[in-house]
């Protein structure tokens, strides 16, 4: 069972977790005042992991190792070094972190949580599928509510349980069906169950919409969103921070393999339910923004909106027998849209976070004056922020370019119309947002006496980030050509 | 290897922007002379340009570049001059060198001319912007130039929020920046269609517009699709009924700003309707080509009698753009020979000629703080350069003969003669009021008695600011007194399209 190959395609999950029992070992021989500096380990264990990975890891031809429970192949091992970056980033960032950061379990579960949804991108069983979300959110919660003093936290910690829990169970109700109509729990065997056999669309429909019950809840898209406003602005912003770009991004992981592996021959009524949700999720996002004064509220609407963006991606798969030019450019721009928008959200956060942190500050008038206390700051949010609305030359213009030009090609105009109104929205508030930047100032004007500090880690993660963020805006043929090898791997 | 001419002026102002950047707050006249240098080498590469086509004679789209970017779906960073877009890489050069020598702003306690306040981050985004609106006019690969488009969108918005005229900044910036969005994403939505449609025609998957011209577009598609994407960029070229925002725009922004906005963002509008509209779409063109002269024909009317009321030194030249960009719908609507030809000299003469009228609105308004026409009076006396340069350009404005504006404004409305003769009649009535407003405007600024609250405040204008007078106004004239200058340049470039349009 345990072949080379079977090992290779869990490296990351071994030397995540090797990491996370170092961690664990080390962390209570340091002293209080020393624990931080577990921060710098763990970012530095999950590169150094990466680097690895990267170098003897690379999957070839894909396979399923360990009993068809975990899929080998270009899909899962992109997204398992986006979140394993998300993870490092996030460690960085939280490191400085007030109460949190010298706390060493919250390595240790930002960890555990990395390798669920590792292992989510990966799945390739219903059984090990549930467990991988069940490992991602768990750690989660805590997380969430780690500051225990703040009741905003508390709750944010309670209400994110109480969804996670409902909305899983949900699901777990879904597959169950599932395997009770194919009699099998792997995706490629449900798949060759479900074309031989015909079912009525009723049934399919309340199968899928069960299923997505759970994954919505992950990647936040509506109806399945209303936990996120809350618990991101009471959580720990690093942890907002990873909430909304890797545990996001491992819903999405989900969402594609699940529904292009395992439901192709069920296309019809969830591309369907999908564009409907679509339209849904970016509308609602983006209205329910505009008001925000909060900034952590902002963000959570936009990154809901987001993944409204992200399902034109989903739905844009050729139907049976047209001649496309691109068939697998739906998936492959979903890939990408989420690796340009975990950079962008995580430098979004970094820059929110390493002014809060100063301040506890978190309401868009407390950002007036940054420019002139910090103009780099500024720059980096101006980036974020840029790329958030879709504006060359950051990442966000040529992800959603290449989202609407799926839409497009799959027939899906009207969709992409809807998402061409809401960039429009979205663009008017990241502007206001920036207003107060550069425009505004500090009620004494006198930002001069206030430069905003920032730590070692804060100039390295965000510098990498922003870099990060315009690298994949510009010199986009790469990363394309790694979305576009993880996409070949659905079909 | 030959030297990459449009990369270099392409990419210059960017990496000038990264490196400004990088520059410490408090060296500000180091800030500057980096933006200087940089603009002249930028005015230098686009004059050489230019230059070499106009001596060489040569025709076709020339200085071509070709970079893959990305195969897999076609997308080359392919640049290209042509007749139509080598005038503009030009005035780009010019109103972008200009523009640094009227912000300059030296510490000076009498006047608060050009920029003082941030100037590292002021030229950083001017200069984003200017490599936009060059990797627009030169690019041929129809993602590019929605990429260039929009980098040429988002800085404006600062631009003008940041040190714009207090009082509507957040509102113009905010006006401005989501009209042109809008336009560029309704555009954007085209041209994935036409990118798809084309792919399904020719086997080929490509953005670029050399094989989009190709691609066969049936006529009920060019009929459906021209007007969203011909209007959505057309909203950067001020026409009726989207030219709201450019007048606000116009006035909130910085004077460099205004500059470029009005002196080479709304060209950018209207060539981007040109290139991807007409040129890719010729057949639609003559299906709704009446419609948009109809539409330009207002611009032109309208924009005319609205500047003629206003009092706002500033409002009076921002809709005499209007009034003017509707001019150059007019003359690509016409569909004809003479009337592409004026419109392309027109986009040329328009862009020197208001980057001047807005540089002295500014010099006046630094000095005055007010634009209220009523309010100013006598400024000849202590400005005589900005007076001679306002004059020059007003007569531009007019469409005086022995001024460029003469040369771009005669064969537009001869092709509008051929097409509608109606809509000439109509549109020719703007000539007399545009030379009522302009003619006002220069006696009530200019003329007359100074008040007696500016006595011994105004100070005379800078070094600076005559040497960018006497750069725009040299243009203009040269232009006008020898047609040669820039006439068979365009002429090529209007070859080409009319190819395109059949016949020709």
């Amino acid at each position: 069972m345990f072949t080379p190959q079977a090992i290779k395609s869990i490296l990351p999950e071994i030397l995540v977790l090797a990491l996370g029992l170092l961690i664990l070992i080390v962390e209570p021989f340091l002293k209080q005042d020393r624990r931080r500096a577990t921060g710098w380990v763990t970012a530095a264990g999950l590169a150094i992991s990466i680097v690895v990975c990267l170098v003897i890891g690379r999957p070839g031809e894909p396979t399923a190792t360990l009993g068809g429970m975990v899929r080998f192949d270009w899909l899962g091992f992109f997204f398992k070094m986006l979140f394993m970056f998300a993870a490092a980033a996030t460690a960085l960032l939280i490191m400085e972190h007030e109460t949190a950061g010298r706390r060493g379990e919250v390595y240790l579960l930002l960890l555990v949580s990395t390798i669920g949804m590792t292992l989510m991108a990966s799945a390739g069983d219903l059984v090990m599928l549930y467990l991988a979300m069940e490992t991602a959110s768990i750690p989660l919660y805590i997380l969430a509510g780690f500051l225990v003093g703040d009741d905003k936290s508390t709750e944010a910690g309670l209400k994110y349980l109480l969804f996670g829990a409902f909305a899983s169970a949900v699901t777990l109700y879904g597959f169950s069906i599932v395997f009770g109509l194919t009699g099998t729990t792997n995706f490629y065997e449900i798949a060759a169950t479900l074309q031989s056999g015909d079912l009525s669309i009723g049934l399919s429909l309340a199968v899928i919409g069960l299923v997505l019950v759970g994954l919505g809840f992950k990647a936040a898209f509506a109806p399945f969103h209303f936990w996120a406003p809350d618990v991101y602005d009471g959580a720990p912003t690093p942890i907002a921070g990873f909430l909304s770009t890797a545990s996001k991004a491992a819903g999405f992981a989900v969402v594609t393999r699940l529904f292009f592996v395992a439901f192709p021959h069920w296309s019809s009524s969830w591309t369907m339910v999908i564009a409907v949700l679509s339209a849904v999720t970016m509308t609602i996002g983006n209205l329910l923004a505009l008001p925000q004064t909060n900034i952590k509220r902002l963000l959570a609407y936009s990154s809901i909106s987001h993944a409204g963006y992200v399902l034109i991606g989903v739905l844009a798969i050729p139907a049976a027998g047209s001649v496309w030019g691109f068939p697998q450019l739906g998936p492959a721009s979903v890939v990408f849209y989420l690796a340009a928008y975990i950079m962008t959200n995580l430098l979004a956060f970094g820059v929110v976070m390493a002014l809060s942190r100063l301040t506890g500050l978190i309401d868009l008038k407390d950002f007036s004056g940054l420019s002139r206390r910090s103009p780099w700051l500024a720059l980096m949010m101006l980036a974020a922020f840029l790329s958030l609305a879709g504006m060359p030359p950051f990442a966000g213009f040529v992800a959603k370019v290449f989202v609407f030009a799926a839409g497009v090609q799959a027939g899906y105009v009207w969709l992409v119309v809807i998402g061409i109104l809401n960039s429009i929205i979205g663009v008017y508030y990241y502007l206001n947002a920036l207003k107060y930047v550069y425009l505004f100032r500090m009620p004494e004007e006198d930002e001069d006496k206030h430069p905003v500090a920032l730590p070692g880690a804060y100039v390295l993660v965000l510098a990498v980030l922003t870099i990060a963020v315009i690298l994949v805006g510009t010199v986009f043929a790469p990363w394309f050509a790694w979305s576009n090898a993880a996409a070949a791997n659905l079909f | 290897m030959t030297f990459p001419f449009l990369s270099a002026i392409v990419f210059t102002p960017i990496i000038t922007s990264v490196v400004l950047l990088l520059m410490p707050a408090n060296r500000k006249n180091l800030v500057r002379s980096i933006a200087l240098a940089a603009a002249v080498i930028d005015v230098a590469l686009s004059a050489w340009v230019y230059g070499s086509y106009l001596v060489h004679g040569l025709a076709g789209y020339q200085f071509v570049e070709q970079y893959q970017w990305l195969p897999a779906l076609g997308i080359s960073l392919h640049f290209g001059v042509d007749g139509m877009s080598a005038p503009l890489v030009l005035l780009t050069g010019v109103v972008m060198f200009t523009g640094v020598l009227i912000s300059w702003g030296e510490e000076n306690h009498n006047v608060s001319a050009g920029i003082q306040d941030r100037p590292r981050e002021f030229f950083a985004f001017l200069f984003i912007l200017a490599s936009g609106v060059f990797g627009v006019f030169a690019s041929l690969d129809l993602f590019m130039l929605f990429f260039f488009y929009e980098i040429a969108v988002f800085p404006m918005y600062l631009l003008i929020v940041i040190w714009g005229w207090a009082q509507t900044r957040e509102y113009a910036a905010m006006k401005l920046t989501l009209y042109l969005f809008i336009g560029s994403v309704v555009s954007l939505v085209g041209g994935l269609v036409m990118y798809w449609v084309a792919y399904q025609n020719t086997g080929v998957l490509s953005f670029d517009m050399l094989q989009l011209e190709l691609a066969g577009f049936s006529k009920t598609f060019q009929d459906v699709w021209f007007l969203p994407v011909f209007l959505g960029f057309a909203v950067l070229g001020g026409i009726w009924p989207f030219h709201n925002w450019s007048p606000d725009g116009h006035v909130a922004a910085p004077t460099a700003v205004s500059m470029f906005h009005a002196g080479v963002l709304m060209k950018l509008g209207a060539f981007a309707a040109l290139r991807v509209g007409i040129m890719l779409l010729p057949e639609g063109a003559k299906t709704w080509s009446l419609l948009i002269m109809g539409l330009a024909t207002v611009n032109v009317v309208y924009g005319a009698f609205i500047a003629f009321v206003q009092t706002d030194f500033k409002y009076v030249i921002g809709f005499s753009s209007v009034s003017h960009m509707g001019l150059v719908a007019l003359g690509f609507a016409t569909l004809s020979r003479e009337g592409m030809l004026g419109a392309g000299v027109q986009m040329f003469s328009h862009g020197v000629m208001t980057a001047l009228f807005f540089a002295v609105v500014g010099m006046v308004y630094d000095r005055a703080h007010t634009r209220h026409i009523p309010d100013l009076g006598g400024f000849a006396k202590i400005m005589p350069w900005a007076a001679v340069g306002f004059i020059i350009g007003g007569l531009v404005s007019m469409g005086m003969p022995g001024f460029s504006g003469f040369i771009a404004e005669f064969p537009i409305f001869m092709g509008v003669w051929k097409a509608q003769w109606i809509i000439a009649v109509i549109s020719i009535v703007s000539i007399v009021v545009t030379a009522g407003y302009v003619m006002l405007v220069i006696r009530r600024v200019f003329f007359g008695t100074m008040p007696a609250k500016f006595e011994g405040h105004i100070t005379p204008i800078t070094r600076l600011d005559k040497v960018a007078i006497f750069t725009l106004c040299l243009l203009m004239i040269g232009i006008g007194l020898l047609p040669r200058l820039m006439v068979p340049v365009v002429q090529t470039g209007v070859d080409n399209i009319l190819r395109l349009l059949g016949g020709g």
